[in-house]
């Protein structure tokens, strides 16, 4: 195994890493306002067809994101209305939008399925820094998306820890009772949360539509809304670990890629097992302390609350 | 926040009415967003809604497919809702029917040339097997490592998608298939007799078959459950007063147990009422959403026996109209799953109602 | 009447909810530099009132008046705008941050944190109140809690502080240092509405009281020119129903705790140390102390909830029980009414019947797995007659019957098991006088028959009432128990700050480090 060999597996790690962290980090930020929104994997299908139409109806890529962003937090939207105005239960509601968002996606997008997209986000190399050796063209050579992830990964994790809104947004989702009894609008910060949780899932979408695969067709995302989800678990909820487990499953779904690259006999449906495989082994040693796990997680998580 | 003139107000007692009406309201809203959707592609909503819903059922045949796809829904419903009564969440009935359908395919082509009466009771329980074994494995993630059976049931369906793609394409594909991911066409041991097998002409040409006993038998067994066993109440306490389950001593990890491997071995059994029924063998196309379509199914029909019968049959026809739909007004099979999320979308939010009642907000808080 | 004008007028104040008229046409003046007490029993509208003052919930009709203007108060932070402060007797604090990021949640605009540590340490400290702005509210006792959120209200100078039962928490000499720093505040010029009932407090402490029954004033009075029994008998309109103790002689040991340590399960709870008890058979020991010492996780390790490590540290009858869950140790003669009984002792949604069958299924209500719903009904009815729960029928719900009925009904469930010994958590916290002393009748009556009894209660006039022996909870560790005519409110309160013997033994300063 040649160190050359191994720049490629490095940037189409980060590649396969990028939608997840920004799908993930969305959740995360819900989830930390008490929102638990199992709809991820439809918010990004949805944000994904829309951004494919925006540019196959000749629209520009700036429009195209815009819109995918859009789309999820109309989806999110629909999801705090019924979760959160509505009292309805948050584990069925986030199935509901998680099958509402395929059936609309695939109803949407027949039109266009198999299709290579019109227009596509392209690698933008950072001078020098992206041949460096190893590393340069994964983390030097991205999409605009790519340093988006990273610098909303910063200023999300600045928002939480470092501001008074983040703080109030913590406090909400570790009790609503108590910041109703001090007068903090819940319900409205609920809301807040999961539309930017949908704005993600949209935007996490529009990277595997336009940047990614560049193609559309049903069922695109392929679970790894679901897989996002996890990954918030296995972050205990905190962005810096976001970023860890966004590698690390990126990195399993490129080692499929890899191994398959270098000839390696092995099925191409156990490799594409691999990443919900690898799901299910984390969460279930990351769940095994539950005592560490409880002292992160919001404790309202997932629980109705239904505000004066 | 937006103030609208009207606010939730919490009711003393769940309103009975409301628990019955809730699930006609969001049909009959459904129905109405159908009719808006079909407007807005040029089409005239009512030829379009009888097309859906009426035609599909103006036909022996019609009538036959709609038992065909109700009874494995039914089936599958049955069995998640013994689950969600204890807030088990299992929603990966999908792959545990799909395990169903492999152990039963294992031993319709270990027995293809032979076997006898015995082989389709015996597929059905291998089926049973299967998705309770599928199911196990959250169940044991679950009790043991506290690993959220939702993400990991969800998950493994996934893995059993690629698990059929496996073996239709590699191991068990039928070699005189000219390379097609599908396996030998069962023996006629290994599939369940049709009723139109049994004389009558008026049956001619339907294929609804005598698997749908199974789920007969399976509705009042589930409702004796549910309703009158001690191992149902303990299951239902869990769901809705899990710190009254552990006072009282029954056991979290039994629920849990119990919960998923009676609705593996449901999705089993619907795996196998597939594959030994209308498709006669396993292929990599066999994926027909009945295991998410068995969450709706369960909500909508209240966790109920009689509720989850009546909604299978409504949903089976979600199924038969949208592919009427495709075929006579060439729109796409993706609008029965629209229809579908739409329809639990609009139940949980139509639950309000049953714990809430709508009041004008009075003037002075309007401020 | 004080001539001045009043802070605070409220006039025919009324709010309803579903089925209950909690405010009722309360009038109410609050006057500038008095402590003025609002007494009553569980749910004769003290909180409703206080939630309608301090912005929580709108009244349905009636008039509020502040410093003379007619006011509108539609949100807790209104109320703060206007000078109105309010300690809640369920904190409203976040436990996994610190307590100044917990002030500054609750304050608008923006916050320099370093500037307002500063401020709640000088503010604390000129009333005594000794915060530790920087310290994280899931280490903090009770007590140190409830300085937390007077501070916080300090901070904001308010012109009338609401405290909403604050003694609940404390220990006696705590109660003190509490009354110290209010009487400071009273002496400022701020009003302070004083919320209890417990009446004792109210002669110490307030120059007024109100006092309130079914939602409405039933006497406006100075507590100087009163005595607890005409208190008492304002308060719930006839006297004070008093129990007839028994007497009767020690029996063997039934219940025997040796040496159980247990972590506790939640983030911030409370690992028990090194815990041991005995109960004998017709006694009744009581355990005292502050929530939140590791009395759940006690309850938990005795019911078997959870299970302890070693199986010997828990003996029914000589038995080792510490293995077993809460169905064997009910098998063997455990039974248990628990703390939360509309979450955990009864199932709320469900009716009596199968309430009833939730506990006490092994007593004919199921053969070969199947439910005789007719054994659980007459099971339930038995339940009904005897304890004289007041409730249209066996089918009607849980959470439909008033605190004190499910009360008595889950009491009477247990009971009715003919238990070996009965364990209780906080018998009769928010249920009626009347009840509440039919409730200790009947757990006075248990004893008198010979069955071990174990209570854990906050409330110290009621541990000292019925107990034998009391014993004190604190920080984890349990003291030795000390009869009750031996010891007195002192002792138990220190003992309740964790100064006893155990804390200090060398083998419990092993089990720190």
């Amino acid at each position: 195994m040649t160190l050359a060999s191994l720049t490629p597996l490095f940037a189409s790690a980060i590649g396969a890493a990028i939608p997840l962290l920004l799908a993930a980090l969305g959740e995360l930020v819900a989830e930390r306002s008490g929102v638990l929104n199992l709809g991820v994997e439809g918010m990004m299908l949805l944000g994904a067809v829309t951004a494919f139409m925006v540019v196959a109806g000749g629209g520009g890529l700036t429009l195209a994101l815009g819109a995918a962003c859009l789309a999820g937090m109309l989806a999110a939207l629909l999801f705090g209305f019924v979760t959160l105005t509505l009292q309805a239960n948050q584990v069925a509601a986030g199935l509901a939008l998680t099958i509402l968002g395929s059936g609309v996606s695939a109803f949407l997008g027949r039109g266009y399925s198999g299709n290579p997209a019109k227009l596509a986000f392209t690698e933008l190399p950072i001078p020098g820094l992206s041949r460096l050796p190893l590393v340069g063209p994964a983390l030097f050579s991205m999409n605009a998306l790519g340093y988006l992830a990273v610098l909303l990964t910063i200023a999300t994790a600045w928002f939480l820890y470092r501001t008074k809104s983040g703080l109030i947004l913590r406090s909400v989702g570790e009790s609503p009772v108590v910041a109703q009894s001090l007068g903090l609008p819940v319900i409205s910060i609920r809301y807040a949360a999961t539309l930017f949780g949908g704005l993600m899932a949209g935007l996490a979408g529009c990277y595997y539509a336009i940047a990614q695969f560049k193609m559309w067709q049903e069922g695109l995302t392929s679970g790894n809304g679901w897989i996002a989800l996890a990954l918030v678990v296995f972050a205990s909820w905190r962005p810096g670990r976001l970023v860890l487990g966004a590698l690390l499953f990126g990195g399993v779904t490129a080692f499929g890629l890899y191994l398959q690259a270098v000839g390696v006999q092995v099925s191409v449906f156990a490799l594409s097992a691999l990443p919900y495989v690898a799901t299910v082994v984390v969460l279930a040693a990351i769940s095994r302390d539950q005592r560490a796990l409880r002292r992160n997680a919001p404790a309202s998580l997932g629980q109705s609350y239904f505000g004066m | 926040m937006l103030r609208t003139p009207w606010r939730l107000v919490p009711r003393t007692q769940p309103s009975a009415r409301m628990r019955f009406l809730a699930p006609l309201m969001a049909v009959a809203m459904t129905a109405v967003f159908g009719c808006i959707v079909f407007y807005s592609l040029g089409l005239s909503p009512l030829k379009a809604m009888q097309v859906f819903m009426i035609e599909p059922l103006s036909t022996v045949n019609g009538v036959s497919e709609l038992l065909l796809k109700a009874s494995p829904i039914c089936l599958i419903a049955l069995g998640l809702a013994v689950g969600y009564r204890a807030n088990v969440w299992n929603i990966g009935a999908e792959g545990q029917m799909y395990l169903g359908g492999i152990f039963a395919t294992g031993l319709a082509i270990h027995f293809h040339d032979g076997g006898g009466h015995w082989l389709l009771p015996l597929m059905v329980v291998a089926g049973a097997c299967g998705g309770a074994l599928w199911a196990a494995i959250p169940a044991v993630l679950r009790t043991k490592c506290h690993a959220n059976e939702i993400l990991v049931s969800l998950m493994l369906t996934y893995v059993a998608d690629l698990l059929v793609k496996y073996l239709v394409y590699g191991p068990w594909q039928d070699p005189a298939s000219n390379n097609f991911p599908l396996t030998v066409a069962f023996s006629d041991n290994a599939i369940f007799p049709l009723f139109a097998s049994f004389g009558g002409d008026w049956l001619e040409g339907t294929r609804v078959n005598v698997s749908l006993f199974i789920t007969l038998a399976a509705l009042p067994l589930a409702w004796f459950f549910m309703q009158r066993t001690f191992a149902g109440y303990q299951l239902t306490v869990a769901g809705v007063a899990p710190s009254a389950a552990r006072y009282a001593g029954f056991s979290s990890p039994a629920a849990v147990w119990m919960s998923m491997l009676i609705g593996g071995a449901a999705a089993g059994i619907a795996g196998v009422m597939e594959v030994a029924g209308p498709i006669g063998q396993l292929n990599d196309r066999w994926t027909p959403g009945y295991g998410f379509t068995a969450i709706i199914v369960a909500t909508l029909g209240r966790l109920h026996p009689f509720g989850i019968a009546l909604a299978s049959l409504l949903m089976a026809l979600v199924y038969l109209g949208g592919e009427a739909v495709q075929i006579s007004l060439q729109l796409p099979k993706a609008i029965s799953l629209v229809f579908q999320g739409l329809l639990l979308m609009l139940i949980l939010g139509c639950d309000v109602l049953v714990n809430y009642r709508i009041e004008r907000r009075p003037a002075a808080d309007a401020a | 009447m004080s001539p001045s004008l009043p802070l605070l007028t409220l006039r025919g104040i009324v709010k309803r909810y579903p089925g209950v008229t909690a405010s009722d046409g309360v009038d109410l003046d609050v006057h500038a530099g008095e402590i003025h007490a609002v007494l009553g029993e569980n749910g004769a509208g003290k909180s409703t009132l206080m939630k309608v003052i301090y912005g929580v919930t709108q009244p349905d009709a009636g008039h509020i008046a502040f410093e003379g203007e007619s006011v509108v108060i539609p949100s807790p932070k209104a109320a703060r705008a206007l000078g109105i402060g309010m300690v809640f007797q369920h904190f409203s604090l976040f436990d996994s941050i610190t307590v100044v990021e917990n002030v500054a949640v609750a304050l608008p605009g923006r916050v320099d944190l370093k500037a307002l540590a500063r401020r709640i340490a000088e503010v604390s400290e000129r009333y005594g109140l000794d915060v530790n702005p920087s310290r994280a509210v899931h280490d903090l006792s009770m007590g140190e809690r409830q300085r937390v959120e007077i501070t916080r209200c300090l901070l904001q100078s308010p012109r009338l502080l609401i405290m909403d039962e604050p003694t609940s928490v404390l220990t006696p000499q705590a109660v003190d240092q509490l009354f110290v720093t209010l009487r400071q505040l009273r002496d400022e010029g701020t009003a302070i509405l004083y919320i209890s009932h417990k009446l004792d407090e109210i002669l110490k402490l307030c120059q007024r009281a109100t006092i309130l029954r079914d939602g409405k004033v039933v006497a406006e009075t100075r507590p100087d020119q009163e005595t607890e029994a005409s208190l008492a008998q304002k308060m719930i309109g006839r006297d004070f129903p008093e129990c007839r103790k028994r007497e009767h002689g020690e029996g063997a040991v039934v219940l025997e705790v040796a040496g159980l340590s247990l972590q506790s399960e939640t983030p911030f709870g409370t690992a028990l140390k090194e815990v041991s008890l005995r109960v004998h058979a017709g006694e009744i020991l009581g355990i005292a102390g502050i929530s939140g010492n590791g009395q759940s996780e006690l309850l938990d390790a005795l019911s078997g909830e959870r299970t302890a490590d070693d199986r010997n540290a828990i003996r029914l009858n000589g038995a080792a029980i510490g293995a077993l869950g809460p169905l064997a140790r009910r098998g063997l003669g455990l039974t248990y009414v628990p703390e939360d009984r509309l979450h955990a002792g009864a199932i709320a949604s469900m009716s009596l019947t199968h309430n009833a069958l939730l506990t006490a299924h092994r007593r004919g209500m199921v053969h070969t797995g199947v439910v005789n719903f007719r054994a659980a009904r007459e099971y339930a009815a038995r339940c009904i007659r005897e304890f004289q729960v007041k409730t249209p029928g066996t089918e009607a719900l849980a959470r439909n019957l008033s605190g004190g009925n499910l009360q008595k009904f889950i009491l009477g469930r247990e009971i009715d098991q003919e238990p070996k010994v009965l364990i209780l958590a906080q018998p009769t916290w928010g249920v009626d006088v009347a009840a509440a002393a039919a409730i200790r009748q009947a757990v006075i009556d248990l004893a008198a028959r010979g069955v071990a009894v174990l209570v854990i209660s906050e409330e110290l006039s009621e541990i000292f009432e019925i107990c034998d022996r009391i014993a004190v909870m604190a920080g984890g560790r349990l003291s030795g128990a000390r009869p009750v005519a031996e010891t007195n409110a002192g002792e138990i309160g220190l003992l309740m700050s964790g100064m006893f013997e155990g804390a200090a033994s060398p083998a419990a300063a092993a089990a720190i480090t």
